[in-house]
């Protein structure tokens, strides 16, 4: 075998440093043992393991080993990786003060989401059946059943990728139920998520912005009137948004739609859900958003869960792309069963004749997400989003206090995250960034590229896990940072 | 005191059975599961309380109906649910045929719990996360080596957002080449995952499927009368999920190209492929793989995961951005032109999940990659030829030539006993284990679809096999319980009567709860 030649003067590797080149079976690869393998060869006639390959063309066959760095053991893997991951910088404890927000955030996640998501059933298993997966349709079941009473809905689906791609489907399925090809999305969306939306849409839906009010971020409510017409299937808007900014006439953007035989659609922060209204008593007809500050870690961005909700009518569950588990009985009395809703419209069962499509998306951080409303409950849920909006304006008034800063949008109520004007400071966001680093703070999202026309503004958020005191040390780096020029 | 007898020729199984309720039914007025950060009373004494800072009309006026649970008692909820999940580390998955359900090494499962992991925003300034865009880019680095490919992108979440997103592709390609319009077409064959055509169809793509010849191959000629001026690309994985390669790729990848068409390779069945041949030299522009399948991330109940995106030169103006490139010394995420797809998924992707992978590939090196490819063919071909001698069981197509995978089909027991594969597979879980059957429609009767990976030992798959063979005696024997299972599962079967009925179909406990009041 050809993995077994590997003493430093057969080979030209270089010596690796911490072993020598030692022929073993892989760990992960029980059958490279020889003796096995030669009784597994023999066992079905065949002498060489080469012979295995015989079905691909000599044409197409790598002639030698690939040009990859040696193997490691796993201690060597482990100096390897945690010397690359020391290169990081990192928020939390021990690390920066981080304000950055801007559609993933930081928030408090409870020791028991950790445990439960690192429970080695729910990180190994895939796509067993509701008999020896039953756990995991169980506790995919009841995140959909908490989300649904944080949203006040009937209806949540099995989640998908992002918020991004939670909104994308539902203007698809807006465009399916209207047979419209139209939807309208408030220039205040994230315009990385508009990305995502238009490459999803395309060309099967058109989309058009509607105008935002520079005095307040909301959205123009005259130019949302002027766009809607019969080809708008669905009038998306957020709240809080991108830009921070509460919403509080969503009653009246929502019947502005539906006037126009248009499907509402809200994007929401879940967290927001235990203090503010649900999209769902203001006339939303479907709402999405992203499930990530329910208990999961930024993880660099791979924290996102995309979650769509909708009342429990046939032409809305019709429309899911997305697995969506039911509770049943079994044969035995007593038992509760689980399996899939309406499965014959999915692309599963249907291909290219299914809605959209489905397949892996984020199933572990839906199962968190149930843990950590399990955990929170309504109290905590409301005391949550009383903290994060008290925190949130006690840093935009004490940022606001420096001369040169001003709030972007200063009438408007926020929930965590607001827009900073630092165009009196007479230094880019970029600069005052660079100079915060320094002060071990990670500072808000510089928006000057999106939104030129607002000059140097950053998003800024604040959450839970932002002290008193963090949040002084920030207004006094950036009072410090702003007044060296 | 005598030696313990255990010569019983399968496992004597029982699944947990903890009879849960559903977490609702835990509730308890005033308990409380855990406290969240408060406010102190110096911001309070500054701006108020929470009412007074959002409008009147946005306050929530009845507090959302969650349970309220003390701490362990939810902890001891979730634990009962995942023991009564059947996760691969568990049992010898290798029932889960096109998942690569392989060993997760535990070494990546602790590496990526570091707060320099956890605790990254995707935002901060890239000189901040350095060690991050190095992994990044490594792995760039290793699947172009492993593909041919020239750049890949780890943004696609799945196996789907990367079909999704080579869709995407096709279509800005050709668009930027003024034929846009003119190209409608994808072609795919019958065997594909159903988000080939799926994605490619949310992309406005009209959908041909060809159907294979009688040796289980893609049909050339088919693929020839397919072709037109039409056609924007062409997507196959390849071996598909029979197991069978189709040797004559690369005349099929030479047939759409000369139509103008695209080729991109669904790359789901890679794992017997690594270090023995690449998509490049089979003539891809474009091809994907599955991180949580070949390259051992976790499969996580069903996500988060990563379709990792890589494709030749001329289609690299048009991937996701930001790219991670490496520039005067530094790791850079780098804008790309407007011509791009622009983005398929929020950020970078699931960055924990290329470190995973990343982790691998540096335990094994171009040496274990392809000992992997090696031992999964090899188990495979051993399962295959054992499988075959089981009564009733049989794989259509060609014999023998078969990859990392194989197609069976029960249709000989069926026709002799009435058993179908649905009840065998249900009848597996009462020896912990599981097999999967086919993706729609199925082509091959009575499906069953088996792929050992190269993670299991020679014992665990006479296991398995021992377990296939004695169901198979008793569809023969005692019909009834194969038929009537799980016996040893969690529950038993489910009456799924109510799940595609609107009137009585319970996606969540409240919606249960009505539709079960009056009752």
């Amino acid at each position: 075998m050809d993995f077994m030649i590997m003493s430093s003067t057969d080979l030209e590797t270089e010596a690796l440093p911490l072993s020598e080149n030692r022929a073993f079976a892989h760990p992960y690869i029980p059958n490279t043992v020889p003796e096995v393998q030669e009784a597994m060869l023999k066992e079905i006639g065949l002498s060489s393991i080469e012979q295995l390959h015989d079905a691909i063309p000599g044409s197409l066959k790598l002639s030698g080993l690939m040009d990859l760095p040696p193997a490691m053991n796993e201690y060597e893997l482990r100096r390897h990786i945690e010397g690359l991951l020391a290169k990081n910088k990192h928020a939390g404890a021990g690390g920066y003060l981080n304000f950055l927000g801007a559609g993933c955030w930081q928030h408090f996640v409870p020791a028991i989401c950790d445990e439960i998501n690192q429970r080695s059933e729910f990180v190994t298993a895939y796509a067993g059946e509701p008999y020896e997966d039953h756990g995991r349709f169980q506790a995919l079941f009841e995140y959909q059943s908490l989300v649904a009473e944080l949203v006040d809905m009937d209806v949540v689906n099995v989640p998908t990728f992002d918020w991004a791609q939670a909104a994308s489907t539902a203007i698809r399925m807006a465009g399916r139920m209207t047979g419209r090809p139209v939807a309208l999305l408030p220039k205040s969306v994230d315009p990385d998520k508009a990305k995502i939306i238009r490459n999803y849409c395309t060309p099967v839906m058109e989309l058009r912005e509607i105008e935002i009010d520079a005095a307040t971020g909301k959205l123009d409510l005259e130019d949302l009137r002027r766009k809607l017409g019969e080809d708008v299937a669905a009038v998306y808007f957020e709240n809080p948004g991108f830009l921070g900014v509460i919403e509080e006439r969503g009653a009246e953007i929502a019947a502005l739609a539906h006037a126009a035989g248009a499907v509402a659609i809200v994007g929401v922060d879940p967290i927001s859900l235990g203090l503010l209204e649900p999209p769902s008593r203001y006339g939303a007809d479907i709402v999405c958003g992203d499930l990530q500050p329910l208990g999961m870690h930024m993880n660099y961005g791979g924290g996102q869960s995309g979650f769509i909700a909708t009342r429990d009518e046939e032409k809305f569950v019709m429309e899911y792309p997305s697995r969506l588990f039911g509770i049943v009985p079994t044969e035995v009395e007593g038992e509760y069963g689980f399996g899939d809703v309406a499965y014959e419209r999915t692309s599963f069962a249907l291909r290219e004749k299914g809605k959209e499509s489905v397949g892996t998306q984020t199933a572990l951080w839906g199962i968190t997400a149930g843990v950590y409303l399990s955990l929170l409950g309504p109290h905590g849920m409301r005391e949550l989003g009383e903290t994060i909006v008290q925190k949130a304006r006690y840093a935009a008034r004490k940022l606001a206090a420096i001369p040169g800063v001003s709030l972007r949008f200063a009438e408007t109520d926020f929930f965590k995250e607001f827009v900073v004007d630092f165009g009196g400071t007479g230094l880019t966001v970029a600069e005052i960034n660079r100079r915060l680093l320094a002060e071990g703070i990670f500072g808000g999202k510089d928006l000057s590229a999106s939104y030129p026309q607002w000059g140097q503004c950053a998003l800024y958020c604040v959450t839970e896990i932002h002290s008193q005191a963090d949040l002084d040390r920030l207004a006094d780096a950036i009072r410090k940072v702003v007044s060296t020029q | 005191m005598q030696r313990i007898r255990r010569d019983h020729k399968v496992r004597n199984f029982h699944q947990a059975k903890w009879d849960e309720p559903v977490v609702f039914e835990l509730h308890r007025s005033g308990e409380r599961g855990v406290i969240p950060p408060g406010t102190e009373a110096g911001i309070t004494s500054e701006v108020g309380g929470a009412a007074s800072l959002i409008p009147a009309g946005m306050r929530r006026s009845e507090a959302p109906k969650l349970p309220e649970i003390g701490q362990a008692k939810v902890l001891r909820h979730y634990l009962r649910l995942s023991q009564e999940t059947l996760g691969s580390d568990l049992n010898v998955e290798i029932g889960q045929g096109t998942c690569t359900m392989k060993y997760i090494p535990r070494i990546n499962e602790m590496l990526i719990r570091t707060p320099s992991m956890m605790e990254l925003h995707p935002l901060q300034d890239p000189d901040t996360a350095q060690g991050m865009l190095e992994i990044y880019h490594k792995l760039d680095l290793a699947m172009r080596e492993i593909s041919g490919m020239d750049a890949f992108s780890f943004q696609p979440s799945s196996g789907t957002q990367a079909l999704l997103a080579m869709a995407s592709i096709v279509r800005a390609y050709h668009e930027s080449r003024g034929e846009g319009d003119q190209r409608d077409e994808i072609i795919t064959t019958i065997f594909s995952h159903p988000s080939q055509a799926a994605t490619a169809a949310v992309k406005g793509y009209k959908i041909i499927t060809l159907h294979p010849d009688e040796d289980g191959f893609p049909d050339l000629e088919k693929l020839k009368n397919a072709v037109s001026e039409r056609t924007a690309g062409f997507v196959v994985a390849n071996p598909e999920d029979t197991g069978i390669y189709n040797h004559r790729i690369r005349e099929f990848t030479d047939v759409v190209h000369a139509a103008g068409g695209v080729c991109f390779y669904d790359q789901a069945n890679a794992n017997g492929l690594l270090g023995i041949t690449r998509a490049k030299e089979a003539g891809f522009d474009m091809c994907f793989f599955n991180l949580h399948k070949t390259f051992a991330a976790p499969h996580m109940c069903g996500g988060p995961a990563t379709g990792a995106l890589g494709v030749a030169e001329p289609f690299v103006r048009f991937l996701p951005g930001p790219l991670v490139v490496h520039e005067d010394g530094k790791y850079k995420l780098k804008d790309q032109p407007d011509v791009s797809i622009g983005k398929v998924r929020s950020f970078h992707g699931v960055a924990q999940t290329v470190l995973r992978s990343y982790a691998w590939i540096m335990s094994l090196g171009a040496e274990g990659l392809r000992d992997v490819a090696r031992i999964a063919v090899l188990n495979n071909n051993y399962l295959y030829h054992k499988i075959l001698q089981i009564r009733g069981a049989s794989a259509p197509y060609i014999k023998g030539r078969r990859l990392e995978q194989v197609r069976y089909s029960w249709k000989q027991l069926t026709d002799e006993t009435g058993v179908t594969t649905e009840d065998i597979t249900r009848r597996m879980c009462d020896f912990g284990l599981h097999y999967w059957t086919s993706h729609h429609p199925y082509i091959v009767p009575q499906p069953f679809t088996l792929e050992p990976t190269e993670s299991y030992s020679k014992e665990d798959l006479d296991e398995y096999i021992q377990a296939l063979a004695h169901i198979s005696e008793e569809a023969y024997s005692n019909p009834d319980i194969v038929k009537t299972a799980p016996h040893n599962s969690t529950v038993h079967r489910n009456d799924e009567s109510s799940l595609d009925d609107p009137a009585h179909w319970c996606i969540t406990w409240r919606s249960y709860l009505k539709k079960t009041q009056a009752k």
